[in-house]
C-alpha cells in the first residue's frame, strides 16, 4: 500500500501537469479555427453528447502542415540549427570541462561557480545584451575596427551566426556540467596505465578519456539539443527574418494569426519529434546509473 | 635437494638490470629520494619496503617514467632511461587501484598494450589466451571489470601488465585491496608467476610480511634513503640498525654499554645491580660504547625455574599474556621496569601451563640470539 502511494504521487503529478495539458493541446489541434473565444470550434455541449463532439474532430490541421512547405522547412531548419549549435557547444564545452576537472581541487568550486554564475541574471537580459555586442555599431565591431582587423563592420546580428552564438552561450553550462562530472570521476591512474601500456598522450585521450566521458557527452548533448530545437527567444531576438525556427513559427501562429488549432498541431508534432531524443537520453542516464552500481 | 643459490648480487661478474646512480628527487623543498644508489638484478623479486611517505612509490614511479629524477641517472640494461617517456619503456606497472579500463572487457584490457604495439591479430589472440591461462581467467574473458571479484581484478591487472613481456614489472601495493586470506594465497601465486615468466619484479609494499614472503631481496627505506638491502632472512636475523630491527617484525631493544670479553664477544652492562648480558658480534665495539641489543621474542625462552647453562638469564614478572592459539606472547617486566616480550609455542594445553599472570619467571637466551647494534 505504501509502495502504491510512493509511485502514485509522481504519476499524479505527471498526469496533472503533463498528460492533461497535452491532451487539451491534442484536442485543440484536431479542432477548427473560428472567430470566437476561445478561437476554435467545436465546443463540447451536453445536449449533443460526446459522440457528436468527437465526430467533428479531424486531422485537417496536420494535413495542412504537410501542404504548406513553411512548416517542414521550419522543422528541418530548427533541426539543423539545433544540431550544429549542439556540436559547437560540445567543442567549446569539452575543453572547459576538461580544464575544470584537471584543475587543483581547491579551485574547482570557484570554477563551478563561474559556470553557474550567468544563471543569476535573467535569460532574456543576457540575450538582449548580445544584441548590444553583435550589432553593427556594437562592442564587437567597435573592437575589431579599433584594432584594425576589419575596415567595414561585420553583419552578425539578425543572421544565423548570431543564433548559433546565442545558443552556444546560453546552453554552455548544460554541456559543461555533465561532462565535468564524468571527467572528475575519471581515475588519473587509468591515463597513466594507458601510457604505461604504450599510448601517447593523445591516444590515451582518445582511447580512455573520451570513452569514459561518453555518458557525460551524451547527456550534455541532449540537454542542449532538446531545448535548442524548440528555441524561440534566441532566434526572434538575435536571428533575422531568414533564420527559420519552429519555435518562432509556433509563436506567430498562436499570437499573430490567432490560429490555435494549427499552432497546437505544430506543437504536437514538435513534441513527437522530441520524444525520440528524450527516450534516448533517458536510456543513457539509466545505463550510467547501472554502470555505477 | 640440490638447487643453485640465486644470489646475483654476490657475483661481481653479474651486471645489474637496473642501476640507480646517485638519484635525488625533490618536490619543491621536500626531498623524496635522497642521493640513492641501488642495483637490481635480472629475475630478481625486489621489494621496496617502508612506511608511507618514505619515497618507495616515488622510486617506482621513476622506474615507470611518471617522475623524472632531479639529479642522477637510472640505467635499464645499460641504457639511460631518464629521457625515455613511459610509453616507450620496456617496463610495465601494475597499479595499486589496478586501473583496469572499465569500458573494456577483460580480454580487451589484456590486449590493450599489445594492440598499441601493432602486433598482428593472431599473435594478439595467442598472447591474450596465454595470459588468461596463466592467471586462470579463461572463463571471465568477456566480462567487464565491474562484473568480477577483487581477487580476479587483481589477476587481470597482473595479466595486462605481463602481456607485453616487459623486462621489468613494477607492482605498486598489488595486494593491498585484498583480504588477508586471499592476500596470502595471491602472494604464492605471484611468486609462481614470477618464476614461470622469469620477469624481474619490483614490488612496493608497506606490509613487511608480504615483502618477506615474496621477495628475493628486501630494501628497507626511510625518508628517501635505503637503510638496508638484504635477503629476507638476513634482514630479519641481522638488521643493520635499530630502525630496521624495529620495522621488521617484533623486537626487544635493550640499551647498554659494551666491554669486550673475548673474540667477537662482548659483555653488555644494561642496568645497575644486574649481571651484564653476553652477546657476540662480528662488528667491532669499543669498550664503554653505547649500544642496543636487539632480540626477537621467539629467541627468548621462558621458564618457571632458573635455567642452567644459559648465557643470559634475567628474572621478571609476567605482566600480560597474548594468546594467539599456536603461540603465546608473554610480556615480562624486569625489576628495572623494562618490559621484555618472549614468545613460546603452546605445545601443552593452556591449563597445564606452569606460569601465569603475576608469576615470577626466568627469561633466557644464548649469546648469539641477539644482535648488537651501534646507537
Amino acid at each position: 500500500m505504501r509502495r502504491f502511494f510512493l509511485i502514485a504521487t509522481p504519476y499524479t503529478w505527471l498526469l496533472l501537469l503533463f498528460l492533461v495539458p497535452f491532451a487539451i493541446v491534442v484536442k485543440i489541434s484536431l479542432s477548427d479555427t473560428a472567430l470566437a473565444i476561445p478561437p476554435y470550434v467545436p465546443k463540447f455541449s451536453w445536449d449533443e453528447g460526446i459522440g457528436a463532439y468527437f465526430s467533428q474532430l479531424d486531422f485537417e490541421n496536420f494535413v495542412f502542415l504537410t501542404e504548406d512547405d513553411l512548416y517542414w522547412k521550419a522543422y528541418l531548419s530548427s533541426f539543423k540549427i539545433a544540431t550544429i549549435s549542439t556540436l559547437l557547444t560540445l567543442l567549446v564545452g569539452y575543453p572547459i570541462a576538461y580544464g575544470m576537472a584537471r584543475s587543483a581541487p581547491e579551485w574547482r568550486p570557484t570554477l563551478m561557480m563561474l559556470v553557474i554564475l550567468p544563471f543569476w541574471t535573467s535569460f532574456l537580459i543576457r540575450v538582449y545584451a548580445w544584441m548590444g555586442i553583435l550589432s553593427n555599431e556594437g562592442y564587437l565591431n567597435q573592437l575589431l575596427l579599433w584594432t584594425g582587423v576589419i575596415d567595414t563592420p561585420l553583419t552578425i546580428l539578425n543572421t544565423n551566426t548570431a543564433v548559433y552564438i546565442g545558443i552556444v552561450y546560453t546552453y554552455l553550462p548544460f554541456m559543461i556540467l555533465p561532462i565535468y562530472s564524468a571527467l572528475e570521476r575519471l581515475d588519473e591512474s587509468l591515463i597513466e596505465a594507458a601510457e604505461d601500456l604504450g599510448c601517447s598522450r593523445l591516444s590515451a585521450f582518445w582511447l580512455v578519456t573520451i570513452p569514459l566521458s561518453k555518458t557525460g557527452i551524451i547527456a550534455g548533448c541532449f540537454l542542449v539539443f532538446i531545448p535548442a530545437l524548440g528555441e524561440f527567444v534566441i532566434p526572434s531576438l538575435l536571428g533575422g527574418s531568414n533564420s527559420l525556427m519552429i519555435g518562432k513559427v509556433l509563436w506567430e501562429e498562436f499570437f499573430s494569426n490567432r490560429d490555435w488549432p494549427v499552432a497546437s498541431a505544430v506543437a504536437v508534432i514538435l513534441l513527437l519529434i522530441l520524444v525520440i531524443p528524450i527516450v534516448l537520453f533517458q536510456r543513457n542516464q539509466q545505463k550510467e546509473q547501472e554502470a555505477e552500481q | 635437494m640440490t638447487t643453485v643459490e640465486f644470489e646475483p648480487w654476490d657475483d661481481p661478474q653479474e651486471k645489474p638490470l637496473i642501476h640507480f646512480q646517485n638519484v635525488t628527487k625533490r618536490f619543491g623543498s621536500f626531498v623524496a629520494i635522497d642521493n640513492l644508489t641501488i642495483d637490481i638484478y635480472e629475475r630478481e623479486f625486489y621489494a621496496l619496503l617502508g612506511p608511507s611517505g618514505c619515497g618507495k612509490t616515488t622510486l617506482m614511479r621513476m622506474l615507470a617514467g611518471f617522475e623524472t629524477p632531479t639529479e642522477g641517472n637510472i640505467m635499464l640494461a645499460g641504457q639511460d632511461i631518464v629521457p625515455v617517456p613511459p610509453n616507450k619503456r620496456a617496463t610495465n606497472m601494475m597499479f595499486q587501484s589496478y586501473a583496469l579500463f572499465p569500458h573494456l572487457s577483460i580480454w580487451e584490457n589484456i590486449a590493450f598494450g599489445l594492440k598499441r604495439e601493432g602486433m598482428p591479430k593472431p599473435d594478439i589472440n595467442n598472447r591474450v589466451e596465454e595470459m588468461l591461462r596463466l592467471t586462470r581467467l579463461e572463463k571471465f574473458a568477456k566480462r567487464k571489470p565491474h562484473q568480477i571479484s577483487g581477487g580476479q581484478r587483481q589477476r587481470v591487472a597482473l595479466a595486462r601488465s605481463l602481456a607485453k613481456a616487459p623486462k621489468l614489472l613494477l607492482l605498486d601495493e598489488p595486494l593491498g585491496a585484498l583480504d588477508k586470506k586471499l592476500r596470502q594465497e595471491t602472494q604464492f601465486e605471484l611468486m609462481d608467476i614470477q618464476e614461470k615468466t622469469g620477469t624481474t619484479f619490483v614490488i612496493v609494499t608497506h606490509d613487511q610480511e608480504e615483502a618477506m614472503t615474496v621477495a628475493s631481496r628486501v630494501a628497507v627505506m626511510d625518508h628517501g634513503k635505503i637503510i638496508q638491502v638484504a635477503t629476507p632472512d638476513r634482514i630479519y636475523e641481522t638488521p643493520n640498525s635499530v630502525y630496521v630491527a624495529d620495522f621488521i617484525g617484533d623486537v626487544n631493544i635493550i640499551q647498554g654499554t659494551t666491554t669486550a670479553n673475548g673474540e667477537d664477544s662482548y659483555s653488555v652492562a644494561w642496568a645497575d645491580g644486574q649481571a651484564p648480558l653476553t652477546a657476540s658480534s662480528n662488528q667491532p665495539f669499543s669498550d664503554g660504547q653505547k649500544c642496543h641489543l636487539a632480540i626477537r621474542p621467539e629467541k627468548i625462552a621462558i621458564s618457571a625455574d632458573k635455567p642452567e647453562e644459559a648465557a643470559n638469564a634475567v628474572q621478571g614478572k609476567v605482566l600480560d599474556i597474548a594468546y594467539l592459539g599456536n603461540i603465546s606472547t608473554y610480556h615480562v617486566e624486569l625489576p628495572t621496569g623494562v618490559v621484555i616480550k618472549a614468545q613460546a609455542a603452546n605445545t601443552r594445553r593452556i591449563s597445564r601451563r606452569s606460569y601465569t599472570w603475576e608469576d615470577t619467571v626466568w627469561l633466557s637466551w644464548t649469546a648469539t640470539a641477539g644482535v648488537l647494534l651501534a646507537s
